[in-house]
Parts: structure tokens; sequence; C-alpha cells
């Protein structure tokens, strides 16, 4: 191949990649732009022009409009990736190390909760939830999220930790270390990565999630921010640009994350997928 | 600890699931639960609707395009950003961002860009792809594969970087014999790096796949079930008739179509990890 020829290959390459991050930024261009523009100058026919000024104005408006919301999804959204990442722990840990009759077996049911449709339990959610009279309360929501993100973090401490050699649990045993005190002393120190994997992983995901939201939690002052932005951009009566400025409020602290930590997520991203 | 976590996981998926089943076989259509035994009647009633019948169809129609970009987009990335990139962490991170962002941010943006008289269609417009131009969601015979457009900028950045860790994971001898034997680039891949990473496109296919059966946040925050049902989905219809319409028996039906759907697809994929898991 000709130098000349490798050079073109090279820019066409570039152009491609060039194209495709245009793809991918071209909706969150279009959120921006419309956030930073007043109510007069967001018509569909204008559509793609710039603000003649930084209008700040929409997000001073849209943010009293859901700032509860938000609050009720840091509310939710941070105890139980916590709650749901420390039971992960416990379990990967159980799964990776004391193996037990049929755990294999048991280990693979629980993975099928990642793939599970919820619209196969959510009858018997609503009903065991309303029995337990936490149907339609906070704590309610942020049980569920514990119950259903735990087969995502066992699989996530699991794989970290079968890679943990059998001598470390053996010179643990021999310092007459039991089941907890190995777990305490020796597997949690080490499984710092697994912790923020999982963190973040379940932080993204409990965040973004609707359906369980709008489901166990759909009472419009307790709601969480993916419930209050379908809300809002359900209804006529919001101006658009107040219903972008939201949007990107509800996609910041995902986005951020994703930007702070890039690489533990894309770890968590992986983990999802058992083979690869 | 443990056992009352995997007791509740065990409940909260199974228990669940079977009491489900059991719903969907009673007459609980109306606000006040009603166990009153009807067998398969309501499964019957649910093959006669219209609106599910065309659920099916948009399930169908939304996975095969859905798959489609996010394999194809998918792969095509992962090859460009494995030819040693000066910037492939800019480029990555700009391609898995709407992975990050959730399905109803990504509705309100697409539902902006799609709209009928503006938004793609005037880029279209603006570059000479007039042809290109059409009523998006708007268009009952096209309505699903618009969803499905919102849903792969979604989700082909994550396919891509599926792809590209199991390029990543090719060991290095086998490209520097592939180049010593004379393979070219696109030789290499052809012959030797795409093979090697069928299980990726098989991994890849059942989690896009599971993500097609329950699509529900997408039509949601876009256009609902849209005109003549173009956008309805059978999460969606299952989500109306349980809980605005209190038909719980019905939506009970839909959900056990669902999860045997969802069983058909996550079995075959379970066995074939089955190894990796018991290792």
């Amino acid at each position: 191949m000709s130098l000349a020829m490798r050079h073109t290959g090279r820019v066409v390459l570039y152009g491609v990649l060039i194209f495709f991050a245009a793809y991918y930024l071209l909706p969150v261009y279009m959120l921006v732009l419309t956030a930073f523009k007043p109510f007069d100058r967001v018509s569909v026919d204008q559509m793609w022009n710039l603000p003649t000024s930084v209008y700040l104005e929409s997000w001073t408006r849209a943010w009293p409009l859901v700032a509860p919301n938000f609050w009720n999804s840091v509310l939710i959204t941070v105890p139980a990736a916590l709650i749901s990442s420390f039971i992960g722990s416990l379990n990967g840990y159980v799964f990776a190390k004391w193996k037990f009759r049929y755990s294999n077996l048991i280990f693979m049911l629980i993975l099928f909760g990642i793939f599970l449709p919820y619209q196969g339990i959510l009858i018997p959610l609503v009903q065991v939830l309303t029995f337990v009279h936490l149907y339609g309360s906070i704590p309610g929501l942020i049980l569920v999220h514990c119950v259903f993100g735990m087969p995502i973090t066992a699989l996530i401490f699991r794989s970290y930790f079968v890679t943990i050699p059998r001598d470390m649990l053996d010179a643990g045993r021999i310092d007459g270390a039991g089941f907890f005190g190995i777990y305490w002393w020796i597997m949690l120190p080490i499984a710092a990565p697994a912790f923020a994997v999982a963190l973040i992983w379940q932080f993204t995901n409990i965040w973004n999630d609707f359906l369980l939201g709008v489901v166990v939690l759909s009472n419009p002052s307790l709601a969480p921010m993916t419930v209050a932005i379908n809300n809002i951009t359900g209804t006529f009566s919001i101006e658009w640009n107040l219903q972008m400025a939201a949007a990107i409020l509800a996609a910041a602290p995902t986005v951020l994350v994703y930007l702070l930590l890039g690489r533990l997520f894309m770890r968590g991203l992986l983990a999802g997928a058992l083979k690869g | 600890m443990i056992a009352p976590s995997v007791l509740a996981v065990l409940v909260f998926i199974y228990a669940f699931i079977l009491w489900t089943g059991f719903i969907s076989l009673v007459n609980w259509n109306d606000i006040t639960p009603n166990y009153t035994w009807v067998g398969l009647q309501n499964f019957g009633r649910l093959f006669q609707t219209p609106r599910f019948l065309i659920d099916i169809r948009n399930t169908a129609v939304f996975s095969v395009f859905f798959l489609t970009q996010c394999l194809g987009i998918g792969l095509v990335l992962a090859i460009l950003l494995d030819q040693r990139i000066r910037g492939e962490a800019f480029f990555r991170t700009i391609y898995v961002l709407p992975f990050a962002i959730s399905a109803i941010v990504t509705g309100v943006a697409w539902k902006w860009l799609m709209n009928p008289s503006a938004g793609l269609n005037d880029i279209f417009d603006a570059v000479g792809l007039d042809f290109l131009q059409n009523r998006w969601y708007a268009d009952p015979n096209i309505g699903i594969i618009a969803t499905s457009i919102a849903a792969a900028w979604q989700m082909s950045g994550y396919t891509m970087a599926l792809y590209l860790a199991g390029l990543r994971g090719i060991p290095g001898e086998l490209r520097d014999a592939a180049r010593i034997d004379g393979a070219s680039g696109v030789q290499y891949y052809r012959f030797i790096a795409i093979p090697l990473i069928t299980p990726v496109t098989f991994t890849a296919m059942i989690i896009l796949g599971t993500i097609s059966l329950r699509l529900f946040d997408l039509p949601a925050a876009m256009t609902g079930s849209g005109p003549a049902f173009a956008t309805d989905t059978p999460a969606f219809f299952m989500f109306q008739t349980t809980f605005q319409q209190y038909r719980y028996s019905q939506g009970a039906a839909i959900g056990v179509i669902m999860l045997i759907f969802a069983i058909g697809l996550i079995v075959p994929y379970f066995l074939s990890v089955k190894d990796e898991i018991e290792r």
C-alpha cells in the first residue's frame, strides 16, 4: 500500500469517527441549545437557530419545578445503591468462595433477575408492598431497587472474588477467622475496585429507572426525577425550553459520574455481559 | 443477611412469577380482587385484541431494526477504534455517553429531533437527502422504526464497547501471525477477529433482545402508543391495562407472555455460559 493511499485511508477513518461523534452528540446539542433559548425562539421552524444571547431563565425556572423530585431521586438512589452493593458483596463472596449444594443453580436463578421483564412480577410486587404498607413510599422503592439490584451486584462481586487466590482464605482460616472474619478482614479490604464498579453501576441504573418508579411511586410529590420529567414533557402547558432544561438536570448526575469515572463505568458495563 | 437476601430475591422473582401466572388464570378484571378461575380466557381474549397483535408485530420489527443498528454500528466503530487511533479515549467516551443517559431523557431529545416538520428533516433537506425526510413516529407505518433509531442511539455505543473488549481480548500473537502470513487488515477481521468474537455477538443479541422485549420508557417518553398503536409495545399495553384500567388478570396475561419470551431468550444463553459460571 502506498503512503498516499494509507494517508487517505487515515483521513477517511477519522472522518467516519468524527461523523459518529456528531451523531452521538446531536441530541445532546439539541437539548442544550433549546434550554438556552427563550420561549419565543424555540418554535419548530427556528429549531436549529443559535440563541441570540445566552438565556439563563429556563434554568432558574426549571429547577424549582423539578427540584423536589431531584432530591427524591437522591434519597432513593444513594441508599439503594449503597445497600444493594453491600448485600451484593456478601452474596458475591458466598457464591465465589463457599460452594454448597446447588449453589451454581441458585446463582443462575438469581442472575435471571438481570434480564427479568418486570411486567411479569409487577402485580404481586404492588400487592406485597401494599400489604406491608410500603407501597407509594420512598422506602418501598428503595427496597425494590435493593432486591432487583442484587443479581447484578452479586455478579460483579462474584466475578471479582473468584480471582482472589484460595491461599488467602486458607491463611485467614489458619488464623482462626470464620466465614464473616474472612469476609471482613480479608475480602472486604481488597474489594474496593469491585465496590466502585457496583456503586457506579447501581447509581446509574437506579437514577435512570422509570418503570419501577412510576409503578411504585407515581405520587407526583414523591416521584423520582424520571417520572417528573415524563410528566412535564407530556403536558403542553410547560414551555419546551423548560422541558429541555429539566431533562438536562435529570441527566446531569449520571453523565457527570460517567465522565469523571468512565473506566469504572466501563467495567460495570462489561460485567453485565457474562461472556465477551 | 445472606440467606435472607438470597431468599428475598428468589421470592421476588419466582414466587411473584407463579402468582402472576395464577392471576392470569382468574377473573380479576376490576379494581376489587376476584379470584374466580377462568382458565385461559384472558389469554384467549388477548390474542383476539388487535392492539396486542400489533404490539407483537411492533416488538418483532423493533428488535430487527434495533439489533441491526446496534450490532452494525457497534462492530464497525469497534474495528475502527482498534486501528491505534489518536484520541481513542475521547471518541470512546462520546460513543458510550448515551448509555449513561436515561431512556426518558433520550425520548425527550429524540421526540424533538424527529419532529415531523423540522429537526432531522431540516438536516436531510440541507444536505440534499430529501428522500430521507418523513414523519417519523407520527407515521403509523414506520413509527416503531423511529423508536428503534432513538433506542439504537442509546445502545449502539454500548455494543461497540462489548465488541472492542472482545477485539482487545484477542492475543496479539494471532494478529502478528496473520500479518506475517500476508493477511491484510480487512482479511484479519474477516477471517480471524470477527469469527473469534462470535460469542460477543451472541451475548449482545441476547441483551439487546431482552431490551427489545421490555421496551417501555422510550415509547412512554416519546409517543405513548402513537397513531394507530404504531409505537405501542407489550410492556406499555401491560402498564395501561393493569395500572390505568385496573384489569389485573388481563395485564398479568401480557406479563406471562413476556416472561415466556424472556425465558426463551435467557435459557439458551445461560446454558452457553454455564461452564463459565461453574468454574
